[in-house]
C-alpha cells in the first residue's frame, strides 16, 4: 500500500512538471519559483530541525559502546570503539559518516532448525554506501552547471568517474551504481518479508524520488538530449539571483529540476534529514567518560533530606530513656 | 527555546548552510556571458545555403554523439560515406569535413565547451586546426 501511494505520488509529480511545462507553458514557475522555494525550505527547514534537536538536554553520556572502556593502564583500551575523549569521538564520527561503521556490523538473524542463529549480512551496508557516495559524486559533478568558470577539480572528478570511455557523451560509473544501488535499495523492501512489513510510505516515497532524478538525469544525458548551454544559462540566472529562461530546454529537464525542488523541499521533513541528525546522535557522537567526570542532571531539584543525625537530634533524649543506642551523648 | 552545546551547533550550522548556498557564494558579484559560438568563416561565407550536415537544432543536441557513430563508422566499419538531411554526400571525417567548415575552432568549438565545462577527447588523436 505504502509502496504503491508512492510510486503513484512520483509518478503524479512527473505529469504536474511535465503538463504545467509542455501545456500550461509555466516555464517560470518550474524553472525558477519552485526551485527557490525549495531551496529556502530546504535551508529553513533543516536549521530548524538542528535547533529543534540541540534544545533537547543530553546530561547523561549515552554512547552505544562496542568495546573496552578505558579504565586501569594494564586493561587495553578500545579508544575508538569506547572513545574517552574529543579525539576518539571525532574518529569515530568519521568512520561512522565516511564508512557506515555501525551498519557493517549488521547482523541477519534467523531461524534454523529451532534454533537462533545470527549471520553476517553486508548487502545493505554495500548498497548503502555505494548509493551515498555516488550520490556525492554526481552532486559535486553537477557544479559544472552551477559555477563558471568550472575549477580544475572538477575536470579531474569527471575524467575519473568517466574514464571507462564508452559512448558520447561519456558514461559515467556513478550514474549505473546510483541506479543500481537505489534500485537494491528499493528491491530489499519488497523482497525481505520483515522489511517490508515495517516498511511506509515515507521509506518508499525517498527511493522512488531518488530513482525518478537518477532516470530523468540518465535520459536528459544519454537519450533525449537538452541543449547543454541553455541548460547551464538558466541554472546560471538561479544562482546568480537573475533568473530567466532561455529558448529550447527540453521539457526533460523541467521534469528533472521539479523532482529535486520536491526532494529538497521535502528533506528537512522525512527521514531524509538524518544527513543533519547522524551528526547529533548522542549514542555516537558522546565521549564514555562517566567514570571519570561526573555527569549532573540540570533539572535535578534539591531533595529535602531528613539525615540520620538530624534524626537523632530530634529524638535523642526519647532514644536515651528507651534504651536505644545513640551515636552523640 | 534554550540551545545545549551552543557553540558546536553554530559551528554546524555555519558549515551546512555555507555548502548549502556554495552555488550562490560562487557566483556573487560575477556577470555571466552566454557563449556565442561563430560561423563566420571563410569557407562557410562562400556557401549558398548555409547549411551542416544535418539540422542546427540536431547539431546542438546530437553533434556528440554523431561524431562518434562516425568515429566507429570509420575506424571499425571503413565506411566513410555520409548521407546528409537533403541527400548530401558527406564523407565522414572529422578534420576534412568538419572543420573545413568550422576551422575556428576557439570560437566554434571551444565557446561551448568550455562554458559547460567539457573536455572532448577528440584532439587526443586527431590535429586541431592552426589558428591565430
Amino acid at each position: 500500500m505504502g509502496a504503491l501511494l508512492s510510486l503513484s505520488t512520483a509518478l503524479i509529480l512527473v505529469l504536474i512538471a511535465f503538463a504545467g511545462v509542455k501545456e500550461a507553458n509555466l516555464h517560470f514557475l518550474f524553472g525558477a519559483i519552485i526551485p527557490y522555494i525549495a531551496i529556502i525550505t530546504f535551508i529553513i527547514g533543516v536549521i530548524y530541525r538542528i535547533l529543534k534537536w540541540a534544545s533537547s538536554p543530553v546530561p547523561f553520556r549515552i554512547p552505544t559502546t562496542c568495546g573496552q572502556q578505558k579504565s586501569l593502564p594494564w586493561i587495553k583500551h578500545s579508544k575508538i570503539e569506547n572513545p574517552s575523549g574529543t579525539l576518539g569521538v571525532i574518529v569515530r564520527m568519521a568512520l561512522e559518516v565516511l564508512l557506515f561503521r555501525s551498519l557493517f556490523r549488521n547482523l541477519k538473524t534467523e531461524l534454523r532448525e529451532g534454533k537462533v542463529v545470527y549471520g553476517s549480512e553486508k548487502w545493505l551496508w554495500l548498497a548503502g554506501l555505494a548509493f551515498h557516495w555516488s550520490f556525492l559524486i554526481i552532486l559535486l559533478r553537477h557544479f559544472r552547471l552551477f559555477v563558471d568558470p568550472v575549477p580544475a577539480s572538477l575536470h579531474l572528478l569527471e575524467s575519473f568517474d568517466g574514464f571507462l570511455q564508452i559512448g558520447m557523451p561519456r558514461l559515467f560509473i556513478t550514474g549505473i551504481i546510483l541506479l543500481a544501488s537505489v534500485s537494491y535499495l528499493l528491491f530489499r523492501r519488497f523482497y525481505i518479508p520483515q522489511v517490508r512489513y515495517i516498511s511506509l510510505a515515507n521509506d518508499y516515497f525517498p527511493l522512488f524520488l531518488i530513482l525518478g532524478i537518477g532516470i530523468t538525469g540518465v535520459l536528459m544525458r544519454y537519450f533525449i538530449k537538452v541543449d547543454v548551454v541553455n541548460t547551464k544559462h538558466l541554472i546560471m540566472g538561479i544562482f546568480t539571483l537573475k533568473p530567466e529562461i532561455p529558448e529550447g530546454v527540453g521539457g526533460i529537464f523541467y521534469i528533472h529540476i521539479f523532482l529535486v525542488s520536491v526532494l529538497f523541499a521535502y528533506f528537512p521533513f522525512s527521514k531524509l534529514v538524518h544527513m543533519a541528525g547522524v551528526f547529533m546522535s548522542p549514542t555516537r557522537n558522546l565521549s564514555n567518560n562517566s567514570r571519570m567526570k561526573r555527569h549532573i542532571n540540570p533539572w535535578n531539584y534539591p531533595v529535602k533530606a531528613h539525615t540520620y543525625e538530624d534524626y537523632e537530634n530530634e529524638f535523642r533524649e526519647k532514644m536515651k530513656k528507651a534504651g536505644l543506642p545513640v551515636e552523640k551523648e | 527555546m534554550k540551545i545545549y552545546d551552543g557553540g558546536k551547533i553554530f559551528i554546524g550550522i555555519i558549515i551546512f548552510l555555507s555548502v548549502a548556498t556554495s552555488p550562490f557564494l560562487f557566483n556573487m558579484g560575477k556577470a555571466t556571458a552566454k557563449p556565442d559560438p561563430k560561423l563566420d568563416t571563410p569557407e562557410i561565407q562562400k556557401m549558398k545555403k548555409k547549411q551542416c550536415v544535418e539540422p542546427k537544432e540536431f547539431m546542438r543536441r546530437e553533434h556528440m554523439k554523431l561524431l562518434n557513430e562516425w568515429r566507429d563508422s570509420v575506424v571499425r566499419e571503413g565506411n566513410m560515406i555520409y548521407i546528409g538531411v537533403g541527400g548530401e554526400v558527406y564523407s565522414m571525417s572529422l578534420q576534412s569535413t568538419c572543420m573545413k567548415c568550422h576551422s575556428n575552432k576557439k570560437k566554434f568549438c571551444d565557446e561551448c565547451h568550455k562554458y559547460v565545462a567539457v573536455k572532448p577527447y577528440c584532439w587526443d588523436c586527431h590535429i586541431a586546426p592552426k589558428e591565430n
